[in-house]
């Protein structure tokens, strides 16, 4: 763009040379803020990776060098082999999963239902979703605790599982999609006599691929990184989850010194789930809202 | 054909209510068991005498009255001082982090948003990427990078400046390395914490999480602000530039107030979720030094969980529920829409104008804009 333009800038007269000049100018600074910016949020991932391969002498002495003075795996060693990591590891997949595909589920059946079913009480139903939704979620801790206890589901997968199985935002995404897509293709299979869960599940449902891609997106992320909800609803070692096990291993409960290899590796492996997601899917998130302007 | 016909509407509809009900049914039993049967159950507790123990229902347990929102708010114990500290934390932590999420988040939208930007994509993704990792992992990362031989202290030892002793550093950034404040300020104090302490600014350690929220926060809210702004038509751009705006005019004069509802938005999400500062708490420093990190949330996860005063934590949440609903509805009373004064409204009125000129084909584009 700059070298194109520069040549018939310099057959032309003064004011037309200065005026790409500042163009010049004005796109280095513009390239030189953006790339000062960029290794301000990248340099910190950069620097976490690099320590988890360092020692901790090493760690404490170099913290800005990227490439460790005596590279060692000790970190990851003692995570997988000597610690309860992988059990934390454990729960968190298994967590995450079944949460995941619980609110592909009942995300979509309650948002077809408010979108497309003319049942009385719709109103109401939808109302007290908005209502719900403004509540936020740091002021259901405590309440949260009080149900899951006296339910007798605390300190079980249960208890972990069951009240993150729907979310209100999730069914508020899918009942807006449905909305957004045409009535006809339904109502030629509800004239070919398919009921109205068969056709749910055969015709809506397959429709609803990007939003269902939407929802996977938010609650795999939105499950895995949860903390706050499995503070309140568990207590044994057996069921502590990544988060958990992390941010008690980062505040010293579970351990003596820094350790700051140790605990930058767990970061480091707790992130890479969600990393893959957001690259696997990352021209869809951040598309979103990209319209129709492509590079 | 004559089948199709003969079924009404009506026909085709039967049954809806029953599926209706029974698809919603999962919805609507799990969000009332853990969403709205909680919070009743909580206001139960915020006024009853539970210790933990046993079912809160039970014979045992006593109403008593608003005697835990007094502990809180007149109580003049620890907990009232407690609880004033972790409000002027986490007030402190509202007014930096939002301001600057927001100014960044834009800011980063804009840079990102040429047309003609080389790696435009790998941009948005560095600036994405903090968005997705959890706030524990974060954290962690931050507590090495802020650590007293941390990389950004070995940075600024670099530019030759002694850096602070950043999570265990308590004293309050606006008292300039002050030890004790006047009289006037020390003497009086409101919910157990002196004048001094509450204009004394976040403490150095919550410094650190105020970077961090900015940090995480900045490329969400970035999506957001580059969403409304591709779907900016260009023709007010243009009109602006016909007019000899030059490009800092035409941000604010033109870009700005069309970005009015994302901004809203931004605001709005921004603030509620400033007061919710939890996990980032519970994994670094637990309130501590000198209680400068404490916030209502986690001060509630503490009074319940480790002190067992179960209906001051419940009272804690729903004072935070209340403060969190007061202040959104302050901002949008504050951000509505209001009846711009006919001077300033003229620039706009005359890129609309040319836009509309414009837009008709019409040549002459001068005729609108000279008054």
């Amino acid at each position: 763009m700059t070298a194109v333009s520069t040549a018939p800038a310099a057959l032309a007269a003064a004011p037309a040379r200065t005026r790409s000049t500042t163009r010049i100018v004005s796109t280095s600074i513009l390239y030189a803020v953006l790339v000062a910016l960029a290794l301000v949020y990248i340099y910190p991932f950069l620097i976490q990776v690099a320590t988890s391969f360092k020692t901790e002498p090493d760690a404490a002495t170099n913290p800005l060098s990227v490439i460790p003075h005596t590279f060692t795996t000790e970190a990851y060693a003692q995570l997988f082999l000597r610690s309860d990591f992988p059990t934390w590891f454990r729960n968190s997949v298994i967590v995450t999963i079944v949460v995941t595909a619980g609110r592909v589920f009942f995300n979509s059946l309650a948002g077809y239902a408010l979108a497309r079913l003319r049942f009385r009480g719709r109103g109401i139903v939808f109302a007290g979703l908005v209502a719900v939704m403004s509540v936020p979620a740091v002021v259901l801790l405590i309440p949260k605790f009080l149900v899951i206890n006296t339910l007798g589901i605390y300190d079980s997968y249960a208890g972990m599982i069951l009240p993150l199985l729907v979310d209100a935002a999730g069914v508020f995404i899918m009942k807006n999609f449905f909305e957004s897509i045409p009535v006809s293709v339904e109502e030629q299979a509800r004239i070919d006599g398919a009921g109205t869960f068969r056709l749910f599940w055969s015709i809506v449902l397959p429709m609803a691929r990007p939003a269902l891609v939407t929802i996977v997106i938010l609650s795999f992320q939105g499950s895995w990184n949860e903390l706050a909800h499995f503070i309140v609803s568990t207590q044994s070692p057996e069921l502590t989850t990544l988060t958990k096990g992390v941010a008690q291993l980062a505040n010293g409960q579970l351990s003596q010194g820094r350790q700051y290899p140790l605990k930058l590796a767990a970061a480091i492996i707790m992130t890479i789930p969600v990393a893959v997601m957001f690259f696997v899917f990352q021209k869809r998130i951040m598309n979103s809202s990209d319209g129709a302007v492509k590079e | 054909m004559s089948f199709s016909i003969s079924r009404s509407r009506r026909g085709l509809h039967r049954g809806e209510t029953a599926s209706g009900w029974l698809f919603t049914a999962p919805m609507l039993i799990l969000l009332g068991l853990f969403l709205v049967v909680p919070v009743l159950m909580a206001l139960w507790v915020s006024v009853s005498d539970w210790g933990g123990r046993g079912s809160p229902f039970s014979g045992s347990v006593s109403f008593v009255g608003l005697k835990n929102y007094a502990t809180l708010l007149l109580g003049g114990g620890l907990a009232e001082s407690d609880f004033g500290m972790s409000l002027k934390n986490n007030a402190w932590y509202v007014i930096l982090v939002v301001p600057c999420q927001t100014a960044l988040s834009l800011l980063l939208a804009v840079l990102v948003n040429r047309q003609i930007l080389k790696g435009r994509g790998f941009f948005r993704t560095a600036f994405y990427f903090p968005s997705v990792t959890s706030s524990v992992a974060i954290t962690v990362l931050f507590l090495f990078l802020f650590s007293t031989t941390g990389a950004v202290n070995a940075f600024l030892g670099w530019l030759g400046i002694n850096g602070p002793n950043w999570l265990n550093d308590p004293s309050g950034i606006l008292h300039f390395g002050a030890r004790s404040g006047p009289a006037a300020l020390t003497g009086g104090s409101f919910l157990g914490v002196s004048f001094w302490d509450w204009i004394g600014g976040p403490s150095v350690a919550m410094c650190v999480y105020i970077f961090m929220a900015v940090f995480t926060t900045s490329g969400t809210f970035m999506l957001l602000f580059l969403a409304a702004l591709q779907n900016l038509g260009g023709d007010v751009q243009e009109a602006a530039m016909m007019d000899g705006a030059n490009g800092w005019q035409r941000f604010w004069r033109v870009t700005l107030p069309q970005l009015r509802p994302t901004l809203f938005t931004v605001l709005t999400l921004g603030l509620i979720g400033a007061w919710q500062v939890f996990d980032q708490i519970y994994t670094g420093t637990r309130g501590q030094p000198a209680k400068t990190t404490i916030t209502p949330a986690y001060q509630s996860y503490q009074a319940s969980f480790l002190n067992q005063e179960w209906g001051q934590g419940a009272a804690i949440a729903f004072i935070l529920f209340v403060i969190i609903i007061v202040l959104t509805i302050l901002q949008r009373w504050v951000l509505r829409d209001r009846k711009v004064s006919r001077r300033r409204n003229a620039p706009y009125l005359r890129a609309a104008e040319q836009a509309g000129v414009r837009a008709g084909g019409s040549r002459a584009t001068g005729e609108g804009s000279t008054r």
